[in-house]
């Protein structure tokens, strides 16, 4: 079993394995830098649906039997599957569901899910409720510039510190047994909310979570930055990253050296128009299951911080005029 | 010259909610709502019509020039027919342009399909 | 030290406007004003057309917005008119060709939702703001009007 180490730090004795992954991405995506480790890239955002919901719906479900595949397992090995997207009632993720028959835990940490759904996924399995878990999550770009911001046509001028929602989902399947990165520590991530209003700069909502979230991890460890390979963060942006960077330096740590966040990496922003980079649920989760744990398989990553980070605003919040609060859930994978 | 007048008055207008925008966060829904009403009440003291003397289109083609129809119309309509052209004279002015886009929008729906940003 | 909460966001607020980029003001109100300025250049070419024909200047006006409501729409129905917002900005906002845009760009994208509670219902969302206070600011206009005016 594991064990509570400082603050919110959990440790895994047991060490959970993720024993497969699987990343299937929209066609924006599929040009992007890091195209050549997705499994699949869709060539139409519809993938032959009529709505962008659907769409989306399609996309987790297929990457969800994708991770299943790869395992050469069966659907009815999964036990519980722990997932969520950006759309209200996550229609998203239940409608993908519907017709799988897993039981399935809806989680909801805005572009942070892939952290929440995996950090759930670890602890039902360190503790023997099940042996195989799926953690997952997606997001669609129309589907989410449908409910968050403006209709596709509307002719409307992006700041340089918005970003571009990834269409995409990842998949990850945690498993008792068997071979993959192991699950070490989680930090489940608390709700931090530095007065951020400005809903087209997501990154200087979330980095203030994320710098909670990665300076617990080492106070409550005494871990240092040095003794890991990688800290990636969700969906920061080339602002929000730089922002994050500050905020933990003014804690005494360093992450000038071994830091990247996905929503960087994921598209070449100037060739690609992201401006800030990428976001959204799907973002991280395709980093993660895409790339991030294929370095890991090829052992060039061996310890990895994987920070999540989401911003918990609705339209309507924004329209009362609340300030942003951001939440960032960090998992450790160690080889 | 005219042509030229209409650039200029149109430019200004929309440099001004240009820095609206991008020095204010103001989101354009706001602005385009703030214009509407400065229009109308321009009009109302009788200063928008030298802007629109001026500018021509270039007054009348921004959507403070819709403030201005407004304004025309209601007061115009005030003459002719006493208080209840208060009521009236407004949307009776800009009727054309309201049904107009109902019915644009209503038929783009019907044969345009939303499509993803590139 | 701990800084109280106020002072910690205040100080927050302040990296991030360091950090944070603005938008380009001088290059966006260049575009804007061309662009808005070509929109209402095409307005005037057309409302001297009608004038030739000789409608008088109410109806030629009118005649106007109509038309440049149409071409709004037209390009946001085929596509265009997003690539142009992004552009241009406020350029293609303030003009009336934005206002059919938002009105357009709502009903396309909630048709999936329906005729009557997505294209219908929604077709607003963006520009019934503009019809709602544009009205009621013209009835304190005429009442004003009728009270002090004339």
């Amino acid at each position: 079993m594991g064990t509570q180490v400082g603050t919110q730090t959990i440790k895994f004795d047991n060490m959970p394995k993720i024993v497969s992954h699987a990343a299937i991405v929209g066609p924006k995506e599929g040009e992007g830098p890091l195209a050549s480790y997705f499994d699949q890239i869709l060539e139409d955002v519809l993938w032959g649906e009529d709505s962008w919901e659907k769409a989306e719906s399609k996309i987790l479900k297929e990457a969800v039997l994708m991770s299943i595949k790869k395992a050469s397992l069966n659907l009815s090995d999964i036990r519980y599957i722990f997932s969520g997207d950006l759309l209200s009632q996550l229609i998203g993720t239940s409608f993908a569901l519907r017709p799988l028959g897993v039981p399935f835990f809806g989680v909801y940490g805005a572009c942070s899910t892939m952290g929440e759904s995996l950090i759930l996924a670890a602890m039902t399995v360190e503790a023997g409720f099940a042996d195989y878990c799926l953690a997952t999550t997606s997001s669609h770009f129309c589907g989410a510039e449908k409910q968050f911001r403006f209709p596709l046509e509307y002719g409307s001028q992006r700041p340089p510190t918005s970003t571009w929602t990834v269409t995409g989902s990842g998949a990850v399947i945690v498993s008792k047994i068997g071979t993959g990165p192991k699950i070490t520590y989680a930090i489940p991530g608390k709700i931090v909310d530095l007065g951020a209003m400005d809903p087209m700069d997501m990154g200087a909502v979330m980095a203030p979570a994320a710098a909670d979230t990665i300076v617990s991890f080492f106070k409550d460890t005494g871990k240092q930055p040095s003794d890991l390979d990688l800290i990636a963060t969700g969906d920061l942006g080339k602002y929000g990253s730089k922002l994050l960077i500050e905020l933990v330096k003014k804690e005494g740590y360093d992450l000038t050296s071994n830091y990247i966040d996905c929503g960087m990496e994921i598209f070449d922003s100037e060739s690609q128009n992201t401006l800030a980079g990428g976001s959204g649920c799907g973002c991280s989760a395709v980093t993660l299951a895409g790339y991030i744990l294929e370095k890991m398989e090829d052992k060039e990553i061996n310890k990895l911080l994987f920070v999540p980070t989401g911003a918990m605003l609705s339209t309507v919040s924004s329209n009362e005029g609340e300030s942003i609060p951001g939440i960032a859930h960090g998992v450790v994978l160690e080889n | 010259m005219e042509y030229f007048k209409a650039f200029i008055t149109g430019g200004i207008i929309c440099t001004i909610a240009q820095v609206l925008m991008d020095r204010t966060k103001l989101l354009p829904a706001r602005i385009v709502v703030l214009y509407v009403v400065l229009g109308t009440l321009l009009t109302g003291l009788g200063l928008y019509q030298y802007v629109e003397s001026f500018g021509g289109a270039g007054a009348t083609v921004p959507i403070i020039g819709f403030g201005f129809a407004l304004g025309e119309g209601v007061m115009k309509e005030v003459d002719k027919e006493g208080l209840i052209g208060a009521f009236t004279g407004g949307l009776k002015a800009t009727s054309a342009g309201i049904t107009a886009a109902i019915l644009f929008g209503y038929l783009a729906a019907i044969i345009f399909d939303s499509k993803p940003k590139k | 030290m701990k800084s109280s909460g106020s002072e910690k966001k205040k100080e927050y607020d302040k990296m991030v406007q360091n950090t944070s980029p603005k938008p380009k003001l001088l290059i966006n109100c260049v575009k804007a004003f061309v662009v808005g300025g070509a929109i209402c250049v095409l307005g005037q070419i057309i409302i001297n057309v009608l004038k030739y024909w000789d409608f008088n200047k109410d109806d030629a006006a009118m005649i106007t917005s109509m038309f440049l409501i149409f071409l709004g729409s037209l390009f946001t129905g085929l596509d265009l008119y997003d690539s142009l917002g992004e552009f241009a900005g406020a350029g293609s906002i303030i003009p009336i060709t934005g206002f059919a845009n938002s009105i357009v760009a709502s009903a396309i994208e909630f048709k999936k939702e329906g005729y009557v509670l997505g294209v219908g219902a929604k077709m607003f969302t963006i520009a019934g703001p503009v019809i709602v206070y544009g009205t009621i600011s013209s009835v304190v206009v005429g009442i004003i009007y009728f009270f002090f005016g004339g």
